[in-house]
């Protein structure tokens, strides 16, 4: 099968800055995908270039098979809802229906619920709206769009919790009825991990990991217990982290372990925890500091 | 099955929590389990995930599908889940607790005497 997005050595510089330094990826279709990092890890230069915004100083993208930029065939088959979304100076009603011209799988049923669900006042011209309120305009039509690849970048700001949640419960079930590609680009990570099939990290314009997310969710434990067990314990072995108080020591080690291991551990009355998606992405982005640790 | 923890897989979490239901009675033999995409729904989850865990009951013998209909537990599925249990038990129950009688410096007859209690205080029921 043709992956939705194929991506060869992308590079993108700007003057001396490079925002993306030879990234390597496939999204296949049917996925949601997070992309996920800190800011300025090159994720919105990313999404841009995918979207025919923007074009790579080297290297090849593929949509649907076919180079996305000024490629109206494969342009017409994506919705791409941007942090900040910049509209123009219209009433939300008439934003809506704008919107719902450009979309083949546009759906006024969908769109007519999500503005109920956000309460979205169809009246209000969008400059007038607060942020969270001009947010939920991009989530409707990003969602009502039924493109087979939605793109979200960041699309949240100002949004409070609730209304995240609102729009992570109708994302999944809208993708359940209507399956389509769906790549999320967002830094709050713990709060999507369970939405995601596929998690792309992005450090530094290049990708720091890409695999399942259920195959990163036992990549690496804390283990916590007195120090000498817990030094016993990983001896000759990789540390991602340490952390030491009294005589409590507790450490980030690569898993998964193996039953031996966790029954080593259990032995050595050592608690075992597996890291949140959010925290594996922090010690994964480099900003922990790796040490060997000899017996 | 021991309590879910944020290390099991999601799902694993998915598979052992129909399995409880089934275990316990609540899902009985010959029903309808929810649909891949309700559970997706309940639970917050991809629903490719949950695919995954009905898939790994039904590769257990304890679901099976049937076309355009959609899943059902499968006959003989509890007596097939109980087994699967019982074996486990030793590991995931008794082990651990004799580990920390042990470190707690309770001998085996005061062990087995609390176990005793603990069962006539349910009423001696087992489940």
């Amino acid at each position: 099968m043709t992956p939705t997005i194929s991506v060869t050595d992308l590079s993108r510089r700007y003057r001396d800055q490079a925002a993306l330094a030879g990234v390597s990826l496939t999204v296949e279709p049917g996925t949601v995908t997070g992309l996920v990092g800190r800011n300025g890890a090159g994720k919105t230069t990313l999404l841009r270039i995918i979207t025919g915004l923007e074009f790579p100083t080297a290297g090849e993208v593929k949509v649907f098979g076919a180079a996305p930029a000024e490629n109206d065939a494969v342009l017409r088959r994506m919705v791409f809802v941007r942090e900040e979304q910049a509209y123009p100076d219209f009433r939300v009603g008439h934003a809506i229906r704008v919107a719902s011209w450009f979309y083949p799988n546009w759906s006024t049923e969908l769109a007519e619920q999500l503005l109920a669900d956000f309460e979205l006042p169809l009246s209000r011209r969008i400059r007038r709206l607060s942020r969270g309120m001009r947010s939920a305009v991009g989530i409707v039509i990003g969602l009502a769009a039924r493109a087979e690849l939605t793109l979200f970048d960041e699309p949240y700001a100002g949004l409070d919790a609730v209304a995240r949640q609102l729009f992570y419960d109708r994302l999944l079930a809208d993708f359940a009825e209507h399956p389509r590609t769906i790549v999320l680009s967002t830094h709050l990570i713990d709060e999507v991990a369970d939405l995601l099939e596929h998690v792309v990290l992005l450090d530094h314009g290049r990708v720091a990991l890409d695999a399942p997310a259920e195959e990163i969710r036992g990549t690496a434990m804390t283990v916590t217990g007195p120090a000498i067990a817990v030094d016993e314990f990983v001896a000759g072995g990789r540390v991602w982290h340490r952390q030491r108080i009294a005589s409590r020591a507790s450490v980030v080690v690569p898993g998964p372990l193996d039953a031996a291991a966790q029954a080593r551990a259990r032995a050595l009355h050592l608690s075992l925890e597996p890291l949140s998606l959010q925290q594996l992405l922090v010690h994964a982005s480099g900003s922990a500091v790796e040490e060997k640790v000899s017996a | 099955m021991p309590a879910l923890d944020e290390g099991t897989p999601l799902f694993v979490q998915i598979a052992g929590q129909l399995a409880d239901d089934i275990v316990d009675g609540q899902l009985a033999e010959g029903a309808r389990v929810p649909s891949t995409n309700e559970l997706a729904a309940f639970y917050r989850i991809n629903p490719a995930t949950a695919a995954k865990g009905i898939n790994m009951l039904v590769d257990d013998g304890v679901l099976e599908k049937r076309r355009g209909i959609g899943m059902f537990v499968a006959a003989g599925a509890r007596e097939h889940l109980l087994a699967m249990r019982r074996k486990l038990f030793a590991e995931q129950y008794v082990d651990p607790m004799v580990a920390e009688a042990n470190r707690l410096g309770i001998d085996s007859d005061t062990l087995l005497s609390l176990v005793r209690g603990t069962s006539v205080s349910n009423g001696g029921k087992t489940q």
